[in-house]
């Protein structure tokens, strides 16, 4: 009987080498694979129970925080006013990853990041939960808020972006419409469901960050890139230039008008100046193609325009001149038209490096990083990106802008403070004329001591419709928020 | 070793407490002492009763149940806060655990005490048969109010505040008739049949006990859709047919019959064709019935080669984590090497009892302890097999380590039967009869032994 008990012993043997070599398989060889399987909650749940950092605004102003929940993911996001600084802080929900901040500095919220290695130490020898750190954003809530509540009050799909010309601190960043993400944050599924479903089907694109993710015609804000090239190749601001109301593209039909055919200085020629001032097209389409298609792209290059990998350290879509195939392109890309496309971030740095004195800065939105104890563990520091044009041009330009304000018609003028701005009606789509265009503002104020650059972009006219422009729709906008800013200390 | 064994115990549950609440308290010394004093007392009992018997056995057992308690007690601390869909609550199970672990002890040292002999098991092998039989198909042909059906499967007695598995016991009683039966009937058994591809079939009158078996382990499946215990069963009565029998055309003809058996209920039932489909694929239903697996393989995946610590794992999300899955979340929580450990243990669990058949002199010893180490690898290969999707996943428990009384209860009783078989085997013979002493060389007669010529 012993024999066939050794053999059942040897089945046995046999069993466990199996049960062994399984568990090899499945802990060692495939854990990978069964760890970052996407239906595997123990990842998000894992960061859901621990403390996600705050994001908080540069006076302290908390926009995103946790509240301790007694259910099993223990932690709710929660938006403090929630819409208003959506473009900025994003979403962050454990069916749909995240977005914004939440998405580009995920690591340091969840507390992975190498950043905050001491304090993980310090945390693993006294037992505490492991916490995120907190992320101080250069944003200034209230004028976030006053940026907001403008684009709102007029119910326009637009943007306004902010910043601080000295340094590159994006001081707000409002894009409506804007959406709630503490409704993506939700621990109910359903909830988060239901309202993914509502954004993906609502074709005003409600969690689209305009200001960075959607790049547009530039109209006649471009008109600034194209006198800085002309300023650099000698030109000045009396400097004669075309000043016929309409012009034929050189080998076609096409005829590119003023606006409204205005005639600019005597009919024949005008100062730059002036040409800048009145927004004559026939001016700086001819004045793109004496200078070149290099020329223009090289010095839009020195503004940003045309740069790849920008992360601020959101990701930002790339702006572009277009391939500028012919001579009729090189006319139109002057007036920033035809190809261009420059998202309302990269217009900002354009106002923000002239006001600077030509000098432009890194933009960026994150002032601090914080250890969870609030600590400062790093300060972003200004951050020179290129000289793009030579100090006394930028004074030259600022005056012309200066003008182009004082031309400008629309509401809200501000009585005490000098504004240097440029305005810009973009045409789109297939059939220009039926097509509403895109208002345009960009501006920098006190001329004399610039403290803030704005870009402004009201997608499709707003509630003008065909007859908007940029000084009518957007200026109005781009006013109250510097006032809200100046005003505001 | 009973003690290495508890203070194993009580480092997992500090490791469990420290990672669960940060909070040490002077409770978890008093925990561990309490669990040496208990398991002392065994080891005495033990001593008194079994001097003889195998030092492994009971330090194995021990180590398990402990770990089986701290990962049950472990387990409720995860399910506190979750809140089912009725809005009911978890109800802590490690309590009823820790209780049913004193009961077991108890029974434990009685089995002991009573047996002094495990040869008086085979006298009344049929009266276990009959009790056996009884308790297995009880649970399926009574009506559902004392018999619920929990899970889909249908093999709980319901006693109102608590239920019982009678199969458990059934397993043992069963295991008693089979080597009391096949212990009488041996010769029989042995009558060569016919010859078939080099194999001695039996003749067809003696394979009566064998399509007895399949036929009670088809029943199993159908009216209870137990798919792990009608497995277990038959995988037994084979195995003891093939040691009294010590021919393997009964294996191969169990085996014929198994898949027979297993594709005709593939073919016919529901609930076997879904095991299989989440066996081959848990994906395609990845929310509904291959949610279980893909949860456990989740589990092992994400603990890896060491684990995610004691108490820092999921264990909530795997479903049955304290019965049927409990080697999942040891799997996840201590990872490859905790895992490993566990099984290593087991090995050495059912090779000792194996060791101690071998060495036994009695041929229902021999029997009775072999069928009961090999159903003890046999019900880790299953449970552990299908929760890493080695095998189809079929609901039975890990002996020692999972929730349940009843399991408690009866592997408490193998346990003290291969103790009494080990020490039966290790006692020494009677001490023999003093020979007369032979007288001093000097003192014998002398005696003249001519030379040979």
């Amino acid at each position: 009987m012993n024999t066939p008990l050794r053999r059942v012993g040897l089945a046995m043997m046999a069993m466990f080498l199996l049960l062994l070599g399984n568990a090899t398989y499945v802990q060692v060889i495939k854990a990978d694979d069964y760890r970052k399987n996407p239906l595997n909650n123990r990842v998000i749940l894992d960061q859901y129970s621990r403390e996600r950092g705050q994001i908080i605004a540069s006076d302290g102003t908390p926009l995103a925080a946790v509240q301790k929940t007694d259910d099993r993911l223990e932690y709710l996001r929660t938006y403090a006013n929630g819409p208003v600084f959506a473009p900025v802080t994003g979403y962050f929900s454990w069916i749909y990853g995240a977005g914004g901040m939440e998405r580009a500095e995920d690591d340091l919220l969840n507390g992975s990041d190498d950043r905050l290695f001491t304090s993980r130490v310090s945390d693993l020898i006294t037992g505490r939960d492991p916490k995120g750190g907190s992320l101080q954003l250069t944003i200034d809530a209230k004028l976030q808020q006053a940026a907001f509540d403008q684009l709102q009050s007029q119910g326009v799909t637009g943007t306004v972006v902010a910043i601080k010309p000295d340094t590159g601190e994006i001081l707000a960043m409002a894009s409506t419409p804007s959406y709630d993400p503490n409704l993506l944050a939700s621990h109910d599924a359903d909830v988060q469901e239901d309202t993914w479903a509502a954004f993906e089907a609502d074709p005003a694109k409600p969690t689209l960050n305009r200001a960075v993710h959607e790049n547009y015609p530039p109209g006649s804000t471009f008109k600034l890139v194209v006198a800085a090239a002309a300023l650099a190749e000698g030109k000045t601001k009396d400097s004669p230039v075309d000043g016929r109301p309409v012009i034929t593209l050189p080998g076609t039909n096409t005829t590119l008008p003023n606006f409204n055919d205005t005639t600019c200085g005597d009919g024949v020629t005008a100062t730059l100046q002036e040409a800048l001032a009145k927004s004559c097209n026939t001016a700086f389409a001819v004045l793109a193609n004496e200078l070149g298609a290099d020329k223009l792209r090289d010095k839009a290059a020195e503004f940003g325009i045309g740069e790849q990998d920008l992360t601020i350290p959101l990701s930002v879509v790339p702006s572009t001149l277009g391939p500028i195939s012919d001579t009729p392109s090189l006319y139109q890309t002057g007036i920033g038209q035809k190809d261009v496309r420059v998202t309302p971030l990269a217009n900002a740095v354009l106002a923000a490096t002239i006001a600077n004195g030509g000098v432009r800065m890194q933009p960026h939105l994150v002032g601090k990083i914080l250890a969870p104890d609030l600590q400062t563990i790093s300060e972003t520091k200004p951050d020179e990106a290129a000289e793009a044009m030579e100090p006394e041009h930028a004074t030259a330009l600022r005056d012309m802008m200066i003008a182009s304000e004082n031309n400008t018609s629309g509401g809200g003028k501000l009585r005490n403070v000098t504004i240097a701005s440029k305005t810009g009606t973009a045409e789109h789509g297939e059939d220009v004329r039926a097509t509403k265009p895109h208002a345009w503002y960009v501006a920098f104020a006190p001329a004399e001591k610039p403290e803030i650059a704005i870009a402004v972009i009201v997608e499709n006219g707003g509630q003008q419709g065909l007859s908007a422009t940029g000084g009518r729709v957007a200026a109005p906008i781009g006013r109250a928020v510097i006032g809200a800013y100046l005003g505001g200390r | 070793m009973l003690a290495f064994a508890a203070t194993l115990v009580t480092s997992a549950l500090i490791l469990v407490e420290a990672n669960q609440e940060q909070e040490l308290t002077m409770r978890i010394v008093w925990l561990g002492l309490a669990y040496l004093g208990v398991l002392t007392v065994v080891h005495l009992a033990v001593r008194k009763w079994a001097p003889y018997a195998d030092p492994v056995i009971m330090p194995c057992v021990a180590l398990l149940n402990g770990l089986g308690l701290v990962m049950i007690y472990r387990i409720d601390l995860a399910m506190a806060d979750v809140k089912f869909a009725d809005g009911s609550t978890w109800s802590p199970a490690a309590p009823k655990q820790v209780l049913w672990t004193a009961i077991a002890l108890v029974l434990f040292c009685t089995a002991l005490k009573v047996l002094s002999d495990h040869r008086t098991l085979a006298r009344y092998g049929y009266t276990f048969g009959l009790l056996g039989l009884v308790a297995l198909v009880l649970p399926g042909v009574l009506p559902s109010f004392i018999a619920p059906e929990i899970n889909g499967a249908k093999i709980w007695l319901s006693f109102g505040a608590f239920s019982i598995q009678p199969g458990e016991f059934a397993k043992i009683l069963l295991m008693v008739f089979f080597a009391a039966f096949l212990v009488s009937k041996r010769d029989l058994f042995t009558i060569a049949g016919r010859r078939v591809l080099g194999l001695d079939l039996p003749r067809a009158r003696d394979l009566g006990p064998l399509i007895a078996a399949w036929a009670v382990g088809v029943s199993i499946m159908v009216l209870q859709k137990d798919l792990g215990s009608s497995l277990l069963f038959f995988g037994i009565v084979l195995v003891l047919l093939y040691v009294a029998t010590e021919r393997a055309a009964w294996v191969v003809l169990g085996v014929v019959m198994f898949c027979v058996g297993a594709f005709a209920a593939w073919k016919l039932f529901r609930h076997v064709q879904v095991r299989v489909q989440n066996w081959l694929d848990p994906f395609i239903d990845p929310y509904g019935t291959g949610h279980q697996i893909l949860e456990s393989l989740f589990g092992l995946g994400t603990g890896g080669l060491f684990g995610a610590g004691l108490g820092g794992g999921r264990p909530d999300e795997i479903p049955e984590a304290n019965t049927d899955f409990i080697t999942a979340v040891i799997g996840e929580e201590l990872g490859f090497v905790g895992l490993s450990a566990v099984l290593l243990i087991y090995t050495v669990l059912a090779l000792r009892g194996l060791r101690s058949a071998l060495a036994v002199r009695d041929t229902f010893g021999k029997l009775l302890g072999g069928g009961l180490a090999f159903a003890m690898a046999f019900q880790i290969f299953i449970v552990v097999g299908g929760v890493t999707k080695l095998i189809p996943m079929t609901g039975i428990t890990a002996p020692f380590l999972s929730y349940g009384g009843s399991s408690l209860l009866a592997n408490y009783i193998l346990a003290a039967l291969l103790l009494r078989i080990s020490d039966a085997a290790r006692a020494p013979k009677a001490t023999p009869k003093p020979r007369p002493q032979q007288p001093a060389i000097a003192d014998q007669f002398t005696v003249m032994v001519e030379r040979p010529k």
